[in-house]
């Protein structure tokens, strides 16, 4: 029989609500796996897996006593450790925050419990969100499940390294540059970057507040649209959440897509896009154009210009997100009494971050630094009016954008991360959609030499219920060799 | 102090005290007299992963104000972040409003009238913006010899109207008179009382005929802007008269030595790598919103002032002086309901009330003396019952303990003796005390006079004058000899 671990979230779901298993087996499960493979993948920074079982204990409780219980009902959620979580550390995987206890739950995070969602844990990550490899967390990297010498993809590592070798049923990743579709795409998971605006951030340990979203990685698109309308909807302590309607996303994930128009962006597939990736992708794209009306390729020119726009963008907000970590209120403070209040700045915050993320700081300080502005920031802000018109131009001639997510399978632990520029070219596939606050799916396409190459498509604002038919449409027809890694 | 040449502008920030909620939290915004860090949430501690949010009503007040000063108004209003490391800020930046390109605050292009000395001068407004409180910091002692600092994040986060005004003050005294009708305006508007200690505080301005802007920080009244504008004119003078010129800079204002400071020069001036606030969307103030509050809007002391001179026929200086601070107008309102000669009030209250007020260093509304209480004390004038000069004699202590002005006469024993009896006494013991003076009042009217200061002097000026009179004349008919 098939370990409750290896399951979706809706056939666990199932399993529970039938009365074939209780929410205390499947969670058993899944905390045995995480026994088994953990010291493996290291996706984890923290584990609570006592609270994990007593709040199974008590959704079953609630089925015996025919109770209503929420649509995750039994099912095992991970949160990537950017996430606040009432009462458990969160980290951000640095040593700045490193016993870092929030007094609250994010709201994602609020909804899932609300939802019956079992919170097992809290995912590794890179430091604050900084990275494409789960390399620059202060605790160590995360391994790839179907290579473990290899990435996860980043900057959410550990929750698509859980999702996809059954270290949890779903999982919460946040999107800065594609870090849900990175991973998603190395890791052979589905991941959703939603349009900005349509989950709330608030909890959410900001990086750059302007470009991220919160989103779901999970086995199948049909988890990701439970997961999402789970977490999706308005925050009136978000005010850049949009006032929209709260819908089910898994309501129209058989929805016809014979009509769909798909415009393959030219630009996704430029220089420096390894072969085996294009090849692989160009696979899955025939798949899609058997099942709509075929597929045209589109170009939209300044997605050239998008990787300095979105890293002078981030880095900027970045700098000043990051200013608050002072020591003086919580967090890492350096133990030398000797110093100054500024000196004790300056040594709490050199000692308290890695290199990646001062450096991300020192740079975004720069770029905002009088005289500086208008020549970085603004021109950044210039160059992403143009990404997104250039969107909209796309997208009045197809109703989604396909292409590849990332422009390289996933790289050996140790290869890039001594080269910043190298690792930032990564992103060169993901950023144009957060510039552009775009709903962008990955989806698993296929594997070159064994290692997972993802597909991404690209949607309309608000598009969500679209993309997600197209990319569950895509799943049931793309034959992929696996879909899960051969991890004992 | 000499006008000639000076130029001062000021950068004025109000608490909006009468806000139930901080700018961008739900805690609440009376913070005065708690517990250090009480009324703090993980918003405006800075809590990582929290998010502002945005209260309308402080800009709702704040479009008020900017409508009181006639200012333009922004469609859309933007906040930008203001970057700079200090222990008073949670998130080591403010989130603030921005003056530079691309920022727009709430107003900008308004005007202030003040009087001074009857005349009336007109200042321009630069901007209207709104932006968050910093923590208070608390010392042992002065700043510079304090073994430790406190953080009090009570404030933090409370609601702050900044008013930039132009250059457009030519005296320290000036820049007082604009505070205070500042003051007035917004306390008409009730938005904001700023007899609260800090609810109102200023930095200034000051540059000399063709000297640098120097500016001056840390002021926290308006005496204090006064005396610090003062100080800076002096110092400034004396450097040009040794040949030396003031380098633009920024001073502190120090309120116990008197004296300011510097504390950067402009190659030290901090780059506050201002930003757009990501997690705020612009707020649009819409057309409607405006002309509801002009609908709503309230009496302002210019136009109290003219009605005060039309209504009560009060001289236009005192109606000035009366609408200078809502409190003391409010105060000559209520009184006049309760009183019809509205004069006889106005000029109580604008010189021994206020003259009293200030010996005991209180503002009106920290007194405990009542409209109904000093309206008493003026019928009691008017019935004899005690002088105009018993009158300033118990207002001090009316105004200390609230006490009814009948109860502190009695207590003091300064009501008037308007008994026949005791006052036919004491007549007796004059006349027998200075038969000379008697003698010559039989003729002589000024010893008459005499006559009766003697008796004022012995009930030590309780007795009531006309009946005094009254008593000594009837005791000299009866001495004059028959005319033979």
């Amino acid at each position: 029989m098939t370990e409750p671990h290896e399951l979706t979230a809706s056939e666990v779901a199932r399993l529970i609500a039938s009365g074939e298993a209780t929410a205390e087996e499947c969670v058993d499960s899944v905390i045995e796996r995480i026994h088994a493979v953990e010291r493996r993948v290291h996706a984890y920074i923290t584990l609570d897996e006592e609270g994990a079982r007593q709040k199974a204990k008590q959704i079953d409780q609630r089925i015996k006593e025919r109770k209503p219980v929420g649509r995750l009902a039994g099912t095992v959620v991970a949160i990537k450790d950017n996430m606040c979580t009432q009462g458990t550390r969160t980290t951000c995987s640095s040593h700045m925050l490193e016993s870092f206890i929030p007094p609250y739950d994010a709201t994602a995070v609020e909804r899932i419990k609300r939802a019956d969602g079992v919170v097992i844990g809290k995912t590794n990550m890179d430091e604050f969100a900084m990275g494409t490899s789960t390399e620059t967390s202060h605790f160590g990297p995360t391994y790839n499940p179907w290579d473990l010498t290899r990435v996860p993809g980043g900057s959410s590592g550990g929750s698509a390294a859980a999702v996809v070798c059954g270290e949890t049923n779903l999982a919460l990743g946040s999107d800065t540059g594609g870090s849900v579709r990175c991973p998603a795409s190395f890791c052979s998971t589905v991941g959703l970057k939603p349009t900005y605006g349509l989950v709330s951030r608030y909890g959410l340990i900001a990086y750059a507040n302007s470009l991220e979203q919160i989103g779901p990685l999970t086995k199948t698109v049909e988890d990701c649209a439970t997961l999402l309308t789970v977490i999706a909807g308005h925050d009136e302590r978000d005010c850049t959440t949009a006032n929209l309607d709260v819908k089910d996303y898994t309501n129209h994930l058989k929805k016809p897509i014979s009509k769909v128009r798909v415009g393959v962006v030219k630009e996704l597939f430029g220089e420096g896009t390894h072969e085996g990736v294009a090849k692989t992708v160009m696979r899955g794209v025939d798949t899609l154009g058997e099942l709509t009306s075929g597929y045209e390729e589109v170009s939209l020119p300044s997605l050239e210009y998008s990787l300095p726009a979105y890293y002078l963008i981030a880095m900027s907000e970045a700098s000043s997100n990051l200013a608050r970590y002072d020591g003086l209120r919580y967090g890492y403070r350096t133990p030398d009494e000797s110093l100054e209040w500024g000196d004790t700045y300056s040594k709490t915050r050199m000692e308290g971050f890695g290199a990646e993320v001062r450096r991300r700081v020192i740079l975004g300080s720069f770029a905002l630094s009088a005289g500086y502005y208008d020549r970085y920031y603004l021109k950044a802000l210039q160059v992403r009016t143009l990404v997104r018109r250039d969107f909209e131009r796309a997208f009045s001639g197809f109703d989604v954008l396909v292409g590849p997510t990332m422009p390289l399978p996933p790289f050996k632990v140790g290869e890039k991360i001594k080269d910043p520029l190298e690792l930032y070219m990564c992103d060169v596939d993901t950023v144009p959609v957060n510039l552009a606050g775009l709903p962008a799916i990955s989806v698993p396409c296929g594997f070159f030499e064994g290692l997972p190459i993802g597909m991404q498509i690209i949607g309309r604002p608000f598009a969500e219920e679209l993309i997600l038919g197209v990319a569950n449409a895509f799943e049931k027809s793309h034959r992929l060799e696996a879909r899960s890694p051969p991890l004992r | 102090m000499e006008k000639a040449g000076v130029k001062i502008g000021l950068e004025i920030h109000c608490q909006l005290t009468n806000l139930k909620t901080k700018l961008f939290c739900g805690c609440p915004s009376d913070y005065r007299g708690k517990e250090p860090n009480t009324t703090v949430c993980p918003v405006c501690l800075g809590i990582p992963g929290t998010l502002p949010r945005p209260n309308q009503k402080a800009v709702e007040d704040a479009v008020m104000v900017a409508v009181a000063l006639s200012s333009h108004i922004s469609e859309e209003t933007v906040f930008y972040r203001k970057n700079y490391y200090y222990p008073d800020m949670s998130k080591n930046f403010q989130i603030s409003q921005y003056d530079g390109g691309g920022g727009v605050p709430v107003a900008t292009s308004g005007m202030i009238s003040v009087e001074e000395d009857g005349i009336k001068i007109k200042v321009r407004v630069r901007r209207l913006q709104l932006e968050e409180d910093p923590a208070k910091l608390v010392h042992l002692g002065a700043i510079d010899t304090s073994p430790y600092t406190l953080v009090d994040y009570n404030r933090a986060g409370i609601a702050l109207l900044e008013i930039v005004t132009e250059p457009d003050l030519t005296s320290p005294r000036e820049a007082r008179l604009l505070l205070q009708k500042l003051r007035s305006i917004l306390e008409h508007l009730g938005v904001s009382d700023g007899s609260l200690e800090g609810a109102m505080r200023c930095d200034a301005n000051i540059s000399l005929a063709g000297g640098a802007r120097t500016e001056v920080k840390n002021i926290s009244s308006f005496k204090e802007v006064e005396r610090a504008l003062n100080f800076e004119v002096m110092r400034q003078r004396s450097l040009m008269a040794r040949g030396l010129k003031a380098g633009q800079e920024t001073r502190h204002w120090d309120e116990t030595r008197r004296t300011t400071i510097t504390l950067r020069t402009k190659e030290e001036e901090q780059d506050y790598r201002y930003f757009p606030e990501p997690d705020l969307t612009p707020m649009r103030i819409p057309g409607e919103m405006i002309e509801s509050i002009r609908w709503r809007m309230p009496e302002l002391p210019d136009a109290r002032k003219d009605r005060f001179v039309k209504q009560y026929h009060l001289p236009p200086m005192s109606a000035s002086v009366l609408t200078s601070e809502k409190a003391l107008a409010d105060f000559f309102e209520k009184c006049a309901h309760l009183y019809p000669n509205a004069r006889q009030i106005c000029n109580w209250i604008t010189t021994d009330l206020l003259r009293c007020l200030h010996g005991q260093n209180l503002e009106i509304g920290e007194s405990k003396i009542t409209p109904a209480n000093l309206v008493e004390m003026l019928r009691m004038i008017d019935e004899g019952v005690i002088s105009g000069k018993i009158g300033k004699k118990i207002l001090p202590e009316m105004v200390k303990t609230g006490s009814s002005p009948r109860e502190v006469a009695h207590r003091h024993g300064l009501v008037r003796i308007s008994e026949h009896e005791v006052l036919e006494k004491v007549v007796k013991s004059v006349f027998d005390e200075f038969p000379s003076a008697v003698k010559d009042a039989l003729t002589d009217e000024k010893a008459v006079h005499y006559l009766v200061g003697q008796v004022m002097k012995r009930t030590e000026g309780r007795a009531d004058p006309q009946l005094a009179n009254k008593l000594i004349r009837e005791r000299l008919r009866s001495k004059t000899p028959q005319v033979s």
